[in-house]
C-alpha cells in the first residue's frame, strides 16, 4: 500500500534531482516573493546552488569568504534587522565549525535565521571524511530553540522552504549532494513535527529521512512482494520529531527500523530510540554509520559499505521479526 | 568637549560605576574590571547625546544599535541601560540571580536595551556586521557600535569580521576596542600579545583613531570622526586602565572576573567617590 500523495517512483522516469539542486531554484523563486530573504554563503555558492539566488537578487547576496563563523553570527545581526537569512555552507561546517555561533548568535537569540546545509552524510562521497556530515543532525538537534528538517526529495524541499519561512525562527535543513528520485507529488504538504507514512504494514517499521527515504521505498516494495508488509515513515521533521506516529507504528508491529545517512549516534536513530523509550519500548534497529568516521567512494559503494542499503534494511527487518 | 558636558559625564560615570560596584557585590560574583574600564566610553555613548535611542520604544526601528561583544562587561550595559530608563534601577540588584532579567551576559530577550545576545566572545563584531548591513539594505541611515575587548581580539572571528566589515564597506559601523591590556590569566602581551592592534586593524581596512579611553576630549573627537568614517568602517582603540576609578582594582588581573566583598565595595565607592569630585 502506498499513501495518496506519493508517486509511484519505481514506475516513473523522472529525472533524478539533489535537494540542494530544488534548493537554490525554489529560494531564488521565494526570493522574488519575500523581499526580505536574504541569502549567506561561505565560498560554497556554486554547490550549495546559491549562485541562483545569487545571480537573481546580487543585492540581497552576501558572500562572506571561508568563514563560517562569521556568516552564522553576521546572520543574526542580519535576523534583527528584519531579514530573513538563509544561510548555507556544507553540512560539516554549519554545524561542527560554527557549532558556538549556531548556538548563542542564533539559537539563544531565537532569530529568524535559516540554516540550510548541503554536503550531508556519506553520500557526499569522493570527498571523503572531512566533508561528509555525520555528526550535524545530533548537533543541530541537541541545541534548543532550533528546529531539524531532513528533505526526502525535490518536492518535499520546495514544501519545506514554503513552510519554514512561515515560521519564525531558527531551522536546519539538511540537503544531500547526490540525485535522489522524486517521491511526493506537487499535493504533498509537509508539517513541521509529522511524518509522512508512505507504506503500509504490520510486521516492522522502517523509519527514513532525507536520503534514505527512497532506498527504504526499494526495501518496502520489495519486503512487500516477498509478503512482508511494513511500515515505511520519512520522518522529515527530525525535530521536532512525530511522537504520535512513532508511537502508533511500533505499538503495531514492535519492531522498528531506522535507516539514516548519518552517526547511528544522537541522529534519526538516536531520536527514534528516545522517543519509543520514553512512549513505547520497541526493539529498534539503528542503521547508519556505526561510530566511524566516513572515506573516499561512489555514494553507492559507501551505503554498501557502511551498511543502510535496501539489502541491509530487508536483512534488518527479515532477520528481527517474530 | 564644553568643560560643562565633561563635569556632567564625569558624574554620570561616577554613578555608573557605583552601580557596577553595588550590583557585583550584592551578585557575589562577575566582572568588575573590564566594566570600570568601559565606564567613561558608556557614560559619552548614552549620556553626550550619541546614541539615538529611546528607553520608552526599545524596540524603535531605526535605533542605533549597541552590540557589547565583550559580553563579560554587562554591569556597565546594564548600569547604563538602568541610568536611562530601560528598567528601573532595583533590578541591578538581581543581577545574576535567578528569574533576574539581567543575566550573567547579555540576553536579548530578557533585558530591555539590549540589542543582541553575547557572552561567547568574538560573536559580537559579527552580529554588528550583520545589522551593518541589514540597515543598509534597509536604507537605514543608523550606527552600530560593537565594544570589544584586546583579550577578546585572539578570536579568529573578530578578524573573519573585521576582513568583511571591510569587504562590504561598512560605514555605518563602529568598533571601539576596550584595550586594556589585561585578560583572565595576566596581560595580554604575556598571555597573546596582540600588538600591533591598530596596525593590525589598519591593515584590514578599517579606519583607526587610538585614544585615551578615560579622556572625554579624545572619546567625542574619535566617535564624531568614526560616525562620519565615509566607504569604511572605523575603530576606536581606547586604551584604558582595566578596574579605572577603583584604585586598588586598577591593572589588577584579579579582577577581572571577582565580586568585591562588602568590605571591598565600601572602600571602592569610597574611591570613585573621590574621583567623582575631582
Amino acid at each position: 500500500m502506498i499513501a495518496d500523495n506519493v508517486k509511484h517512483m519505481l514506475e516513473t522516469e523522472e529525472k533524478n534531482i539533489a535537494t540542494r539542486a530544488a534548493y537554490g531554484a525554489k529560494l531564488a523563486e521565494l526570493g522574488g516573493r519575500y523581499e526580505n530573504i536574504v541569502v549567506l554563503d561561505c565560498d560554497l555558492s556554486g554547490s550549495t546552488k546559491t549562485s541562483v539566488f545569487a545571480k537573481k537578487f546580487p543585492e540581497r547576496f552576501f558572500n562572506f569568504g571561508i568563514a563560517e563563523t562569521n556568516m552564522m553570527s553576521a546572520a543574526a545581526g542580519l535576523a534583527t534587522m528584519g531579514k530573513i537569512p538563509f544561510a548555507s555552507t556544507f553540512g560539516v561546517f554549519a554545524t561542527k565549525r560554527a557549532a558556538d555561533q549556531v548556538s548563542i548568535s542564533i539559537a539563544y537569540t531565537k532569530l529568524n535565521v535559516k540554516i540550510c546545509a548541503t554536503h550531508t552524510g556519506i553520500t557526499v562521497g569522493e570527498d571523503g571524511a572531512t566533508h561528509q556530515a555525520i555528526e550535524d543532525v545530533a548537533i543541530m538537534r541537541s541545541i534548543p530553540n532550533i528546529a531539524v528538517i531532513s528533505p526526502a526529495d525535490g518536492t518535499e524541499t520546495e514544501k519545506v522552504l514554503e513552510e519554514i519561512i512561515k515560521i519564525h525562527g531558527p531551522c536546519y535543513v539538511r540537503l544531500c549532494r547526490g540525485s535522489a528520485p522524486i517521491i511526493f507529488n506537487d499535493d504533498y504538504h509537509f508539517q513541521l513535527g509529522k511524518g509522512t507514512r508512505i507504506y503500509k504494514g504490520d510486521k516492522a517499521t522502517v523509519v527514513c529521512a532525507g536520503f534514505t527515504t527512497h532506498i527504504g521505498m526499494e526495501a518496502a516494495k520489495e519486503l512487500e512482494r516477498q509478503g512482508i508488509g511494513v511500515d515505511l515513515i520519512n520522518m522529515s521533521s527530525i525535530k521536532p520529531i512525530d511522537s504520535r506516529l512513532l508511537v502508533e507504528s511500533a505499538k503495531k508491529t514492535g519492531l522498528v527500523i531506522t535507516v539514516e545517512d548519518h552517526s547511528i549516534i544522537g541522529g534519526l536513530g538516536g531520536a527514534v530510540c528516545e522517543t519509543l523509550a520514553e512512549g513505547q519500548p520497541a526493539k529498534v534497529i539503528r542503521l547508519g554509520v556505526k561510530d566511524r568516521f566516513g572515506e573516499s567512494g561512489t555514494p553507492k559503494e559507501l551505503i554498501e559499505a557502511y551498511g543502510f542499503g535496501k539489502k541491509d534494511i530487508i536483512a534488518a527487518v527479515k532477520e528481527n521479526i517474530g | 568637549m564644553e568643560e560643562k558636558k565633561k563635569n556632567r559625564l564625569k558624574k554620570v560615570a561616577a554613578g555608573l560605576r557605583q552601580d557596577i560596584i553595588r550590583m557585583l557585590c550584592l551578585a557575589g560574583s562577575g566582572h568588575p574590571g573590564g566594566a570600570l574600564s568601559m565606564t567613561d566610553i558608556f557614560s559619552y555613548l548614552y549620556f553626550g547625546d550619541v546614541l539615538n535611542i529611546d528607553p520608552n520604544k526599545p524596540d524603535k526601528k531605526d535605533r542605533d544599535r549597541l552590540v557589547l561583544s565583550k559580553g563579560h562587561a554587562c554591569p556597565i550595559l546594564y548600569a547604563a541601560l538602568a541610568e536611562k530608563g530601560y528598567f528601573d534601577k532595583s533590578h541591578l540588584k538581581t543581577l545574576r540571580k535567578f528569574g533576574s532579567i539581567l543575566q550573567g551576559h547579555p540576553d536579548m530577550n530578557k533585558t530591555p536595551g539590549v540589542d543582541i545576545s553575547t557572552g561567547s566572545l568574538g560573536q559580537g563584531l559579527s552580529c554588528a556586521v550583520g545589522m551593518a548591513l541589514g540597515a543598509r539594505l534597509n536604507g537605514q541611515s543608523l550606527k552600530v557600535f560593537a565594544v570589544i575587548g584586546d583579550g577578546e581580539c585572539d578570536e579568529g572571528q573578530i578578524w573573519e569580521a573585521a576582513m568583511a566589515a571591510a569587504h562590504y564597506n561598512l560605514d555605518n559601523l563602529i568598533a571601539i576596542v576596550d584595550k586594556n591590556g589585561l585578560q583572565i590569566d595576566g596581560f595580554t602581551k604575556d598571555v597573546m600579545d596582540t600588538e600591533p592592534l591598530a596596525e593590525k586593524w589598519k591593515a584590514f581596512g578599517w579606519e583607526v583613531a587610538t585614544i585615551d579611553g578615560h579622556d572625554y576630549d579624545q572619546i567625542e573627537d574619535s566617535i564624531q570622526k568614526a560616525k562620519n568614517a565615509s566607504g569604511r568602517p572605523a575603530v576606536v582603540v581606547a586604551e584604558t586602565v582595566k578596574g579605572k576609578g577603583v584604585s586598588f582594582m586598577e591593572g589588577v588581573c584579579e579582577w577581572h572576573g571577582q565580586a568585591p566583598s562588602e568590605e571591598e565595595k565600601e572602600e571602592a565607592l569610597k574611591c570613585i567617590g573621590e574621583f567623582k569630585t575631582d
